[in-house]
């Protein structure tokens, strides 16, 4: 049970050139495991599926299936069998010739053909249907037929791209609970792509959940959602609120305004996201709590009420058993194993560019003006040029430098001039007082940018970060770092 | 009709039947047409299927403009285009009359390529490719691929091609007349009738041409419809 059915290594994929639209993924899948890849429309997640099916190529990186590399053999001579998010039946066929057609294939006798499709049809609880047509049944009825089809194969794998999402809500929850029953029954591995959390935290025994190309988190259902990897995760599972946090101590995080105790092992100092789920806000009507505000809606949700909470600049969203009295000044408090903090991604906003001959920096997406006097306090400038202390001219074209701005620091544009780099918005996620963005350039530069207003996803924006906000360092190590 | 069994002073008769069967210059004719067309046929579809195939699923990111370049001849006027492949085929072959059969189907397929390759192309491009990677998936080898798959489901567009190439191509005696220089098919016949005012063995010729014509669309469409039945009993005796 432990060995490991397929195996992802660095695959990367690019459909133009260097333009990937997978970034070195990397991941195990054992025997008999039922995996979800979970992300939203566009993060790779397809095209994952259809490396392991064999319809793409990974333009590097390995596919191991049994320790062996398939990453180029053609899809016909792979265990695996794929049920398609159109269902794929052939039209001009009817149910029988559809599902014998893979037994086919691989010439099998005859009475065994019709013993097998006769059994599967069992499996997907539509016995009778071999003499139908492919038009004459209904969506649910189709989805079956695809899966009888795909498992008759008896594959390694079962590769399943979104095959519920033609399908209405009741019978999706339906369908959810056969898949796993036959996953269960069969014993065989599936793969299951989806964009629904719902569905992924039902069904799955490991989630990978990606974004962008990359993967952002593996693990339980459990896991993926009481301790996310990062904002992306937390945001994209479940309701959450998120804020930006500093660890004071080893032992105490503020965020919001206030100090609140946690459990974790980062140390003082570390620039953390913090998230709660809605469930461990605690409001208190006597207005007990480290925080106060004042409620702004209550929701009757069947099970619970979904209350939002204005306190100070943030909004936050907490579940309780009983509704509120809109207005209601309350207080607030996380229970402490609610508090879930993840470190926050340091990497973003960093750039390294070239000097040019004007003291301006070349950057991917342009240049900016270098503040001469912080990255060079020991020179002086005239006239755009560079002088030393013995009065010497001095060049620096062509040194690199690297450069830095925080999200906080930046602010949002809809005039393309405003800022120094432009881009399409690909992701928000909101965090109390204010939204932080992801904007990626036309060079796929991506960039972070806090603003507490609400844009869209896909609006084309500039993104403004006045000269002393930026921070350099020089990589060579003759300068250290400089801080504005 | 109605001239078709009269004679001259419009009594009712079967001689013009009778007259067209008896003999062998019109029965040859008919048969030879019948030859021809098959031909022509044959030789269009064995040449427009791949042509459409690769327009359709070759991955060209601008296949409806080479499907253009392949429609545009048909803009000409049809006479003009034969009397270039004339000439082209004159100069080629010093004579036309050392070959005619091949003039005459190549005059033919030139003619009629493109009411082949325009219904096989839009049936193929209309099928999502997710069948061929349904296919695929479930073991098949490419050419099982095209065999079991593609084939099938692009048959109406191979019928309709057939039918829309077959049937003119019976009557069309405009290139057997300039490559062949012959007038051995069932158009110039009807015209040869026609044009010394016996309205009545014309119109009878017409009359055998369109119930042939009749027949082989009953045939044609009998086969098409019937596809989906077949396959309902068989796969009912393999159930059972």
């Amino acid at each position: 049970m432990d060995e490991n059915i397929i195996e992802l290594k660095h695959i990367k994929k690019c459909y133009e050139k260097n333009k990937p639209v997978i970034y070195d993924f990397n991941l195990e899948v054992k025997k008999g495991e039922f995996v979800t890849f979970l992300g939203p429309s566009g993060c790779g997640k397809t095209t994952i599926l259809r490396m392991i099916a064999g319809f793409e190529k990974p333009t590097q990186g390995e596919i191991l299936f049994h320790g062996k590399d398939i990453s180029a053999l053609p899809p016909n001579e792979r265990q695996v069998n794929t049920v398609f998010q159109k269902y794929a039946l052939f039209p001009h066929l009817n149910i029988f010739d559809n599902i014998a057609f893979g037994l086919r294939q691989k010439k099998m006798p005859k009475d065994l053909i019709r013993e097998k499709v006769k059994h599967v049809l069992e499996v997907v609880d539509l016995e009778g249907f071999e003499k139908r047509s492919v038009s004459s049944l209904s969506g649910g009825q189709q989805q079956r037929i695809a899966i009888a089809r795909a498992i008759v194969n008896e594959p390694d794998i079962l590769l399943l791209d979104e095959p519920l999402g033609a399908l209405d809500y009741k019978m999706r929850q339906e369908m959810q609970l056969e898949l796993k029953i036959m996953h269960r029954e069969l014993g065989i591995t599936f793969v299951f792509v989806t964009h629904d959390q719902e569905e992924a935290l039902t069904m799955s025994d490991k989630i990978v959940v990606m974004s962008k190309g990359v993967l952002q988190q593996t693990g339980t259902a459990e896991e993926i959602y009481q301790s996310p990897a990062n904002a992306f995760v937390a945001d994209f599972i479940g309701e959450s609120n998120i804020f930006n946090g500093k660890k004071v101590t080893g032992q105490t995080v503020s965020f919001a305004g206030a100090e609140f105790p946690c459990r974790d092992a980062y140390p003082a100092g570390t620039l953390i996201d913090a998230m709660i789920r809605p469930e461990f806000v605690v409001l208190d009507e006597t207005g007990a709590g480290r925080l106060k505000g004042t409620v702004i809606s209550s929701v009757f949700k069947g099970k619970h009420y979904d209350i939002t909470v204005q306190s100070g600049k943030n909004e936050i969203i907490a579940q309780r058993g009983a509704g509120m009295q809109v207005g209601a000044e309350v207080g607030v408090d996380f229970k402490t194993e609610g508090i879930h903090n993840m470190p926050r991604d340091l990497r973003v906003n960093h750039m390294e560019g070239i000097l040019d001959d004007r003291l301006r920096l070349r950057l991917i997406d342009g240049s900016i003006p270098v503040a001469v006097s912080r990255v060079f306090p020991e020179y002086t400038e005239k006239d755009g040029k560079l002088y030393d202390a013995q009065g010497r001219r001095v060049f620096t074209e062509g040194r690199k430098l690297e450069v830095f701005f925080a999200p906080e620091q930046a602010q949002l544009s809809d005039d393309p001039e405003a800022g120094c780099f432009q881009g399409h918005i690909v992701d928000i996620i909101y965090k109390g007082d204010h939204y932080n963005y992801r904007v990626v350039s036309r060079n796929q530069v991506e960039y972070s940018v806090d603003d507490e207003y609400l844009w869209n996803v896909g609006d084309f924006v500039s993104v403004i970060v006045r000269q002393e906000d930026f921070m350099y360092h020089d990589p060579s190590g003759q300068n250290s770092r400089i801080r504005g | 009709m109605y001239y078709a069994f009269t004679n001259g002073e419009g009594e009712f008769t079967l001689e013009n039947l009778l007259a067209f069967f008896s003999s062998a210059d019109t029965v040859g004719t008919l048969l030879y047409s019948f030859g021809v067309a098959l031909a022509t046929t044959a030789v269009s579809l064995l040449a427009a299927y791949p042509v459409a195939f690769i327009l359709a699923k070759g991955g060209y990111k601008r296949g409806s403009t080479l499907l253009l370049l392949f429609v545009m001849p048909m803009w000409i006027n049809f006479t003009l285009r034969m009397t270039a492949l004339k000439e082209i085929l004159t100069l080629l072959e010093g004579n036309l009359a050392f070959h005619p059969f091949f003039n005459t189907i190549l005059g033919m397929v030139y003619d009629f390529l493109p009411f082949m390759i325009l219904p096989i192309y839009n049936s193929l491009a209309k099928l999502d490719d997710c069948y061929i990677e349904a296919a695929q998936d479930l073991g098949t080898k490419p050419f099982g691929v095209f065999r079991q798959v593609l084939l099938p489901m692009s048959m109406p567009g191979v019928v309709s091609g057939i039918m829309m190439v077959f049937l003119p191509a019976m009557t069309n005696y405009v290139v057997l007349d300039m490559l062949h220089n012959s007038t051995y098919i069932m158009g110039s016949l009807i015209g040869s009738y026609f044009s010394t005012y016996d309205w009545n063995n014309g119109s009878l010729i017409s009359l055998v041409l369109l119930l042939i014509i009749l027949v082989f669309s009953l045939v044609t469409g009998e086969f098409s419809g019937k596809q989906g039945a077949e396959a309902d009993v068989s796969g009912f005796q393999k159930g059972m």
